[in-house]
């Protein structure tokens, strides 16, 4: 490694980082909102047994557990133009990413919520409470710090996914990337530093998961 | 005059017959202990007259309102779980809630009562199963015992007019059943109505008035308590007795 890379890699470092602070991590913090938001819906339609959303919930984690997401992304980006409806780069990305964690993240969410206790259930419709209440206010809370570790796993994915992306044409940080590349010829060392900083963000993720896991370590610390 | 009756109760599962037939009546100020070896549909039948179950056929009548098992609304299951209470063998408390958020949730939540006066209530209820300070503690950081009298308090904060108790004392420790006896045998001399399901013999004798035995979806055998202990009848019930006393 000489003087040049040195200087295309500390030049090119705070370009990268930029677009993964502007464009990778906001994608990922939205996506996985939108993920956590249709997860919780997904997952209390199949365990409330609701017929017919049941049906149309299982069909959904089915599809888009079945595919890829770079065949997602495709569709949405490359294949609705041709329908007439054109969508961008970001609005796209956050549309596939949403509604494919959404799925991944529904399973999670109903095991969980599977595996809270029934009687705690039957004590809230003895004390008066309504199904939905006892839902929102003794199961699900529950449920959400058992599935935790999970769906942090889940964001830390995601993070990497993200770089599928770049292939509909939005320049988060591997598009970044390629064009540092396409400029210097250094393949190698550029794909070894978006690695890097790929690195990073997840070592904070991981931080950021156990701090979190020991503040939620259950009611009164079991 | 009954406040609860229960006409020709009967329950499946699949093709086991649980309950055929049994009828009860329950007065005020009853505390009726329901006896029964294992299997006998005792519990279940607890479990139906809180339509935690839904009973094949049968009626309930509860002060002077009759509820077909088989037809009964959800506004009328409503109605008639906020004139009841709960007691599980389990305790079933909400393990993400306090003591006192669990004796207040059902006040709060399901009756809208204001936080403050909910709490003045938990505080009482908590207060008089003798758990003044532990307000504030999770169902994990409580013994047994101790959860039990908090299912016991979460019971009485909806000022029931029957509590139904299933085998409270089956999971506890032999040194812990005590202390959630004493708080019963208290709520049965203040004249709250209770249906118990049990093997605690000595409270059944000691604290009941009335005693069923079951056995295979039948009651066997009903008497007062007095009678029920000194005079048998039937020769299961007999025999049942004197293999509890032998245990015991």
């Amino acid at each position: 490694m000489n003087e040049r890379v040195w200087e295309i890699l500390l030049d090119s470092f705070g370009k990268i980082l930029l677009k993964g602070l502007e464009v990778t991590l906001p994608l990922t913090i939205a996506s996985f909102a939108i993920a956590i938001v249709i997860g919780v819906v997904v997952a209390l339609i199949q365990v409330a047994n609701i017929k017919g959303l049941k049906q149309i919930c299982r069909f959904y984690v089915w599809i888009i557990r079945g595919t890829p997401i770079l065949v997602q992304l495709y569709v949405i980006f490359f294949g609705l133009p041709s329908i007439g409806i054109v969508i961008d780069p970001f609005p796209s990305a956050l549309l596939v990413f949403g509604i494919n964690t959404g799925a991944y993240a529904s399973e999670t969410i109903r095991a969980a919520i599977e595996s809270i206790d029934k009687g705690q259930i039957e004590a809230g419709y003895c004390v008066g409470m309504t199904y939905t209440q006892i839902m929102a206010r003794i199961v699900l809370p529950q449920a959400l710090r058992v599935a935790f570790p999970s769906l942090f796993n889940i964001l830390i994915s995601l993070v990497k996914d993200t770089s599928l992306a770049s292939s509909i044409t939005l320049v988060e940080m591997i598009r970044q990337t390629q064009y540092v590349i396409a400029r210097t010829y250094e393949a190698f060392w550029l794909y070894l530093e978006v690695g890097l900083i790929y690195l990073i963000f997840c070592t904070v993720l991981t931080k950021i998961q156990s701090y979190g896991e020991k503040k939620l370590s259950s009611y009164g610390g079991q | 005059m009954s406040m609860l009756s229960i006409h020709n109760i009967k329950k499946s599962f699949g093709t086991t017959e649980v309950l055929k037939d049994v009828s009860i009546n329950v007065s005020k100020g009853d505390v009726i202990a329901i006896l029964g070896p294992s299997g006998s549909g005792k519990t279940t039948l607890l479990r139906c007259l809180n339509f935690l179950e839904t009973a094949d056929g049968g009626e309930m009548v509860f002060d002077g309102e009759r509820f077909p098992f088989q037809n009964v609304s959800k506004k009328d299951i409503h109605r008639i779980r906020n004139k009841t209470a709960f007691v599980f063998q389990n305790y079933n408390l909400f393990q993400n809630k306090t003591a006192l958020q669990n004796v207040t949730e059902g006040l709060i939540v399901a009756r809208r009562m204001p936080k403050e006066q909910a709490e003045e209530i938990g505080k009482a209820m908590l207060d008089k199963v003798g758990l003044s300070d532990r307000y504030h503690h999770y169902p994990s950081q409580l013994s047994g015992g101790q959860q039990q009298r908090v299912g016991i308090a979460r019971a009485l904060a909806t000022n029931p007019e029957i509590i139904y108790f299933d085998e409270p004392t089956s999971a506890l420790d032999p040194e812990l059943i005590g202390e959630v006896l004493d708080v019963m045998r208290q709520l049965a001399n203040e004249g709250m109505t209770m249906l118990v399901v049990t093997h605690e013999l000595g409270f059944a004798k000691n604290v009941s008035n009335h005693v069923i035995f079951m056995d295979s979806g039948v009651i066997v055998e009903e008497n007062s308590s007095r009678e029920f202990f000194e005079h048998p009848q039937e020769e299961r019930t007999k025999a049942f007795i004197s293999h509890i006393d032998r245990k015991s």
